[in-house]
């Protein structure tokens, strides 16, 4: 182990590599609900050259690499499970091109989300890219690599089909470009070109790790507002989506249900952003949706919500915050939650599991969603805040966990991001020769496995 | 020695219940000005006779379905009736809702006291205030010489529950209302100023209806206002700008404590501007036709008022009620008008905080 670590100086620099306790400590866990686990390393590397270094050392060595971002899945997808290296991109947090004329951004695979929107505003207001609901010290990448989704997902689907190039470091050292970036100086669009994207993305860095990203960027109108509609009946919820999503008028559509404060008790929100230019633009789109709804209004089994300016700022904001208070409302700063995506029309079904699971459990429960594409799946969440210094709530916390990726499953969704346990669940449910490609893929790309290895272990 | 709530328990489900409403007053009506002089029903004096026979009779109509709940037919009323507490008790006897159900659970929900609220419920001495649930207006309490000395009470225990006369259930008001006269009684105050125009309403004119003893004296804020200018006279600079006041639907019960705003004005050099929609013929904020899911009215409603503070040359627009300032301040700060509550014009004319331009 020691020349390694000489080894891991030699690349990065004394003071970019560390096998001190406190920084092993911090690596070895997230916020969630996987059991924490050391590395033996924690590398900070500046440029895809030292990734490569540092990939063809792991081969040589057969030590485990495990790349972090912000280390914000909550699902310990960068807990070293086996140690090894952990590779913090955070250093490569460089903004190196704005297209405006194609739309796009490249970057380097350390710039976090906060960074970007920040690079935007800033540099090119008129532009803007789909910020995930996460802390903004989540990566862009890390959000791409586990599929995420953000505030342009209802229109333009999961943040990973925004993608328009790759720099790609392989299991075995070499670097190669994804997309039109491989043939030209444009990073415009992964077609017309078979679509090795896929390769990387949703693998957790399984396959490779990504050190440069092409991201699509979208106009970015000058308003914005938000209505919430009301319902108590959960089966109604996909009816309100379809209608909604037919205006092909909002911008975003979140989906939340929580039992505290009591205004929300009972009801299922549904968050309805649109954006323009003007407020006649604005006023155009909301009363379409309004017109959308009128049946539902007009039974009286639905509304709109009336609004307080401050908590409409509050469903505007950009990241939300109030997800990341509802994360501590326990204290103890522990919060998990299963994300499965489902169709939309298996929200009732999903609604139903969510308070079985909390009643058994007697746990309290959040849920905010978020609708994909126009309509044609969505994010539920069965979350749970816990206590982490409360070991009896941590183990309720993750048998609740448990049976919310089985029932997920069972409804017809599939878990987002899943810990190790639930990508077992998955892959026992899996089509046998769908997991059988899935593990040549693994063989061909990383024979040594040393890619964060424990995870999608067929 | 606190309050006995068993004894005003009883002594309420004795008398408590029954609306004072006198049949004869609106046979013998010549004018049914309750229902001809409603800014959202286009009916006149033939039509509205038939329709409030009806619902004297306690049968359905289409008031009871149109109705936006504004209160105003309480104000139109000269005979000292009760029209619109009679149409709420109907809407609520006959399945009506107003709004969607969602909604109606929220509101319900809302105000349901919970733990949290506790720690507001003990401490407060008289003088004092009831600020209602609107929390954000404790710092302004607690920093004006206006308000110095007053102790505040605050939160669901003491929720005056009269906005279930929006949503078609009556019977929770007046079932929660025992609830919070008990808790302000535990205090034993002798007179309470209410921050929020609606609870000054309840505990007065909507109490009285039903026959429901209120063991103190509630206070108007803008009286108590009034009072506190008079005795800081000489330190009022005169605001020299022009104002519209957006008064709250629960005023329609008390019009007697109208002249107030405009003392209030007159002290401290504000002028309010003539308009069309003032007085009796004063627009409701919207909120509650918002909540009702009546969206064409809605925009139009606040389109006319906004349009009439313009067109008046009013420079701020004046609020009692923080739901009012909640559902208009947008609207008109869009048209350039700056929305300020009452008592913070008041604090600027004292010299405490400065006019926003």
């Amino acid at each position: 182990m020691e020349s390694i670590y000489y080894s891991l100086v030699n690349i990065v620099g004394e003071e970019y590599v560390s096998n001190q306790k406190e920084e092993l400590f911090i690596y070895s866990q997230d916020s969630g609900m996987m059991d924490p686990h050391e590395p033996n390393f924690v590398v900070l590397p500046k440029s895809t050259e030292e990734v490569e270094k540092i990939v063809k050392l792991s081969n040589i060595e057969k030590i485990p690499i495990v790349v972090a971002g912000g280390a914000l899945s909550l699902s310990g997808l960068t807990i070293p499970h086996q140690g090894g290296i952990i590779l913090d991109l955070i250093r490569m947090d460089k903004v190196l091109e704005v297209n405006d004329n194609s739309r796009y951004a490249i970057i380097e695979a350390g710039v976090t989300t906060g960074k970007l929107k920040a690079y935007l505003e800033r540099n090119h207001p008129e532009l803007r890219f789909s910020m995930p609901d996460a802390p903004p010290a989540a990566t862009v990448v890390g959000n791409i690599v586990i599929h995420g989704q953000g505030r342009l997902s209802q229109q333009y689907g999961f943040n990973s089909d925004m993608v328009t190039g790759l720099e790609v470091v392989l299991p075995n050292g070499e670097v190669c470009k994804i997309g039109s970036g491989s043939v030209s100086p444009y990073w415009f669009a992964i077609a017309p070109l078979p679509n090795l994207a896929g390769l990387f993305l949703g693998w957790y860095g399984t396959t490779g790790i990504i050190t440069q990203l092409g991201i699509k960027l979208y106009p970015k109108k000058k308003l914005r507002d938000v209505e919430v509609f009301l319902v108590e009946e959960p089966k109604l919820v996909p009816d309100v989506v379809q209608r909604v999503t037919f205006t092909e008028m909002p911008e975003d559509i979140f989906i939340g249900a929580q039992p505290y404060p009591p205004a929300y008790k009972d009801l299922i929100m549904i968050g309805i952003c649109i954006t323009g230019d003007t407020e006649e633009e604005l006023e155009f789109k909301r009363k379409l949706i309004w017109d959308a709804l009128r049946p539902h209004i007009d039974s009286k089994e639905g509304g709109f919500m009336v609004m307080t300016p401050e908590i409409k700022q509050e469903l505007l904001e950009i990241p939300s915050s109030s997800t990341t208070r509802f994360a501590d409302v326990l204290k103890g700063g522990g919060f998990e939650y299963c994300g499965p995506i489902i169709p939309v029309e298996k929200f009732p079904e999903a609604y139903k599991k969510l308070l079985e699971i909390s009643s058994k459990y007697s746990l309290t429960y959040g849920s905010i969603g978020r609708v994909i594409g126009r309509s044609h799946c969505m994010m539920f969440t069965f979350g749970y805040p816990f206590n982490r210094a409360d070991s009896k709530n941590i183990e309720i916390t993750k048998r609740a966990l448990y049976d919310a990726n089985v029932a997920s499953l069972e409804i017809g969704g599939v878990p987002w991001k899943p810990e190790v346990p639930a990508q077992k669940l998955i892959m026992e449910k899996m089509d046998k020769n769908t997991l059988k490609l899935m593990q040549s893929m693994k063989n061909f790309l990383d024979p040594n496995r040393i890619m964060n290895p424990g995870n999608w272990e067929v | 020695m606190f309050f006995n709530l068993k004894s005003f328990i009883k002594r309420m489900s004795l008398k408590m219940g029954q609306l004072k409403f006198d049949k004869q007053l609106c046979f013998t009506c010549s004018t049914y000005d309750c229902l001809v002089k409603c800014q959202y029903l286009d009916i006149d004096r033939e039509k509205a006779r038939p329709e409030i026979m009806r619902m004297i009779k306690g049968e359905d109509s289409f008031v009871l379905h149109d109705c936006t709940t504004c209160y105003a037919c309480e104000e139109y009323c000269t005979r000292g009736n009760h029209p619109f507490f009679l149409i709420t008790d109907l809407q609520e006897q006959l399945d009506i809702l107003p709004a969607p159900k969602p909604l109606t659970t929220q509101w319900i929900n809302m105000t349901e006291p919970t733990r949290k609220d506790i720690p507001q419920f003990y401490g407060a001495t008289e003088p004092a205030i009831t600020l209602c649930v609107f929390p954000e207006h404790i710092p302004a309490v607690n920093e004006s010489k206006l308000f110095n000395e007053l102790s505040i009470i605050i939160g669901r225990y003491f929720f005056c529950q009269l906005v279930y006369l929006h949503l078609g259930k009556p019977s929770i008001t007046r079932e929660r209302l025992v609830k919070v006269i008990e808790h302000i009684g535990n205090h034993e105050f002798k007179e309470l100023v209410c921050f929020h125009d609606e609870c000054y309403s309840t505990f007065t004119t909507y109490a009285s209806a039903y026959s429901i003893d209120v063991p103190f004296k509630p206070v108007h804020l803008f009286e108590y206002l009034y009072s506190k200018l008079k005795h800081y006279e000489d330190q009022i600079s005169p605001l020299n700008i022009k104002v519209a006041y957006q008064r709250p639907c629960s005023s329609r019960l008390t019009p007697k404590m109208e002249h107030y705003v405009d003392d209030i004005f007159e002290l401290i050099g504000v002028e309010r501007v003539s308009r069309e929609y003032t007085g009796q013929n004063s627009l409701c904020c919207a909120s509650v036709i918002r909540i009702q899911q009546k969206y064409d009215l809605f925009k139009d409603n606040q389109r006319k008022n906004v349009e009439d503070m313009v067109k008046a040359g009013a420079e701020y627009c004046v609020f009692n009620c923080p739901m009012c300032y909640s559902s208009l301040s947008e609207a008109v700060t869009k048209k350039g008008i700056q929305p300020i509550m009452m008592h913070e014009l008041c604090q600027i004319a004292i010299g405490e905080k400065k006019l926003r331009k």
